[in-house]
């Protein structure tokens, strides 16, 4: 069966052993996670995980299973990218003097959609969001005048279908 | 019949004295004791160290009210806190220390996890200052037990006692049951803590029983109302669910032919008329053959093992697949169903009991018996009524079953001892069997069943073990001497590591590599710890020795010289097909 990229939504309670269970899950079954992202919600006191990752739909379907299974795990759901609106973030840090030097890297900022954050006077900072191809598009750009560092975030994601996290909360306290 | 109760899970006992409801101070080590008295905990298995010394130190205190057995390993203390929850339905609890003390609890606490046994384990860790400095028998218990465990949780503040506790018997207790690992700073325990007990009733993240889908039972009644040859496979869930009498119903009303996995033993008696035995690797032949000739199988609250099902590719590929399981991940994970009826069994069992037709399937039933005069000619009766020489393992069990007239809990070992004990034993009640399914522990049998005995005071106890998998535990002989538990040990020493010999005979052209075991003089050892002891050699000693074994009041050890090389079978050689059983 042909391989998907999957975004995995978990809401979990904010346990400390819990990212320890979770990636633990898909270390046994030798999964590759591409990307892991832990943060707040609109809930208080609830997490949540997006986990990205290549597998086939069946496997994705045990995998939830397993997830869901955990005593903390309140509700976890796979979604395509067709079925989530999802972004990563990238910083590049580049010499100062490029800016003045390479009036070329001014377009190419200004074309990508990117922004600047902070300028000192050895180096300047660009924020990139967007989709991993339009990141490694900009990095490739960039890379003849020198990226001093260059980070990426994991993937975040909204999916485009209802999650109802406080409605199940409040069902399993009543 | 058994009333209707409310869905089963593990509960402990009520409480036996009403705590007063207001805060009272104490440390954090008496709110731990506190605490299991307040979920009716009156037995644990336990060794004391360094880092939990100040609960060992209020133990002390309340020996009235809970009885500590001192095992000489703390894998002696999971695995008897295993046996216990086993037999008694309760929560079994192991205490052990910090480091070494902990990591030996993994093996029990990986066991209970796949085999579902509700176990709480209580360790001691170091002083929450100390965590991360390398600090002495200092392990990091909880990342090292998170895939054993059902739930896991460090705690650093004696405040959090109570609660994290009663989480972790619910836990352990509801739903499909599992083992969980509480482990607790030194300076946690001798923290001041304003205690009041509350015992946990909900956890919003957590369904331990998810609810029925009405359609799903019709559709499954549907099924089964159709069905020709209908054959249900049951497994440990229906014990776990409390379940058998509803059970036993079921297949009565429809006249379904069932067999168990080797978990699900004991839930409907052997010699039930539709108890066709064991499925698996090792079970019986009219079972495996026939799983792939029903037109329905419904699963009661088992797993699809692949020690049950032999390769997928060609399990059951003509039946439509019914799976009756309260643990939503295990539809599909194995065998892909098409009607899963996810709930407790005891309520969906009840529920689909109206909508079945009373029902005879003559002819199916008959294929069945057919196929067990096969078994019987090429295998039963040479077990147990054997010509050669050298005693069988199935003689034993025979023995066994005529001295306690089937009323024993037969703990077994790991290996060969444990397919002939299970295979001949002859069970006429329910929570009898005992043994490691899932994880295969061997030396699981002897700490096992000091649990099983103390789980079951008022039943008889044998355990059966090989010569490897007593000497791996043997150390718990000090228990039983200390404890005084009146357990009945049947040693059958091959002098051989039975199974994985039989294996090599089999697919190893019979290159028998470090499988050949010089034993010791078993009878010595055991003499040294007091037991009363006997071995037997030949046939015609054996009834008698087995006699006198359960005639005793107190612990008893037999040694029983076997065939070196007996083999199990029927045998479905791993990644065959279930139907290509092997009888020899």
């Amino acid at each position: 069966m042909e391989k998907t990229l999957y975004t995995v939504s978990i809401y979990t309670e904010n346990n400390i052993g819990l990212l320890n269970r979770i990636s633990s899950i898909f270390l046994k079954r030798h999964i590759n996670i591409e990307s892991l992202t832990v943060s707040t919600t609109e809930i208080e006191n609830v997490s949540r995980f997006i986990i990205v990752s290549y597998m086939t739909e069946e496997k994705i379907k045990k995998i939830i299973g397993q997830i869901e299974k955990q005593v903390e795990v309140i509700k976890a759901y796979y979604h395509t990218n067709e079925e989530s609106i999802y972004v990563q973030t990238a910083l590049f840090k580049i010499k100062s003097k490029l800016l003045f030097e390479k009036r070329e890297i001014q377009n190419i900022i200004k074309n990508s959609n990117a922004q600047i954050v902070t300028v000192s006077p050895e180096f300047f900072v660009i924020e990139k969001s967007g989709r991993k191809e339009e990141i490694e598009e900009l990095y490739q750009e960039l890379f003849p005048y020198g990226i001093m560092q260059f980070v990426k975030s994991g993937r975040i994601s909204v999916s485009k279908e209802e999650m109802r996290i406080s409605e199940i909360l409040q069902k399993q306290l009543n | 019949m058994e009333t209707i109760v409310k869905p089963a899970s593990f509960k402990s006992e009520p409480q036996k004295k009403v705590k007063e409801k207001k805060p009272i101070k104490m440390n954090g080590a008496r709110a731990v004791v506190e605490s299991l008295i307040a979920e009716g905990v009156d037995l644990v298995y336990g060794y004391p160290g360094g880092a939990i010394m100040p609960v060992y130190d209020e133990f002390y205190k309340v020996q009235d009210e809970i009885h500590h057995v001192l095992t000489r390993h703390e894998q002696g203390a999971v695995h008897a806190a295993q046996g216990y929850a086993r037999t008694s339905g309760r929560v079994g609890v192991a205490i052990a220390t910090s480091g070494p003390g902990a990591t030996n609890l993994i093996t029990g606490l990986a066991d209970a996890q796949i085999d579902s046994t509700p176990i709480v384990c209580i360790t001691g860790q170091v002083g929450s200052s100390l965590l991360g400095s390398d600090a002495f028998q200092e392990t990091d218990i909880v990342s090292i037990s998170t895939p054993a465990t059902k739930w896991n949780f460090q705690i650093t503040k004696a405040a959090d006692i109570p609660e994290v506790i009663a989480k972790a018997f619910y836990i352990a207790g509801s739903g499909r049951p599992g083992p969980v690992l509480i482990d607790i700073t030194k300076d946690a325990q001798f923290e001041e803590v304003e205690f009041s007990y509350e015992k946990c009733k909900k956890i919003r993240s957590y369904h331990p029983v998810p609810e029925f889908d009405n359609e799903k039972i019709k559709d499954a009644a549907e099924l089964i109302n159709a069905a020709k040859k209908p054959f249900v496979v049951f497994g440990q869930g229906v014990i776990l669910g409390r379940a058998e009498e509803e059970f036993k119903s079921f297949i009565e009303k429809a006249d379904i032919p069932s067999a168990s996995t080797l978990l699900g033993l004991s839930a409907l008696p052997t010699q039930h008329k539709l108890n066709h035995g064991m499925v698996g690797m090792h079970g019986h032949y009219a079972p495996n053959v026939l799983t792939n000739d029903c037109d329905v199988l419904i699963a009661v609250g088992m797993r699809f093992d692949d020690r049950v099902t032999g390769n997928l590719e060609t399990y059951a590929k003509q039946a439509k697949i019914i799976h009756f399981d309260i643990d939503p991940a295990e539809i599909d994970k194995n065998v892909k169903t098409d009607v899963a009826v996810i709930g407790d069994v005891k309520e969906t069992l009840v529920e689909i009991l109206p909508l079945i037709n009373k029902n005879q399937h003559t002819d199916w039933q008959q294929k069945f018996k057919d196929l067990y005069k096969v078994e019987f000619e090429e295998i039963i009766d040479k077990q147990l009524n054997p010509t050669k020489e050298g005693i069988t393992n199935g003689e034993v069990m025979k023995a066994i079953n005529n001295e306690t007239n089937g009323e024993a809990i037969i703990v077994s070992d790991v290996g060969q001892n444990q397919m002939f004990s299970n295979r001949y034993a002859d069970f006429k009640k329910t929570k009898s069997v005992v043994t490691s399914g899932g994880l295969g522990t061997m030396g699981f049998g002897l700490p096992a069943s000091i649990g099983a005995k103390m789980g079951a005071p008022e039943r008889e106890v044998v355990v059966v073990i090989g010569d490897g998998g007593f000497q791996m535990t043997i150390q718990e002989l000090g228990t039983i001497m200390q404890a005084k538990v009146p357990v009945k040990i049947v040693v059958v020493n091959n002098n051989f590591l039975g199974m994985v010999r039989q294996w090599q005979e089999m697919f190893f052209d019979r290159r028998y590599a470090e499988t050949v075991m010089t034993t010791p003089d078993f009878g010595k050892i055991v003499e040294g710890y007091g037991i009363q002891t006997k071995k037997v050699t030949e046939r015609e000693e054996l009834e008698e020795a087995v006699a006198e074994m359960i005639a005793s009041k107190e612990s008893y050890f037999l040694e029983v010289v076997v065939e070196k090389e007996g083999n199990v079978f029927p045998m479905i050689p791993a990644g065959a097909t279930v139907s290509d059983v092997r009888l020899k």
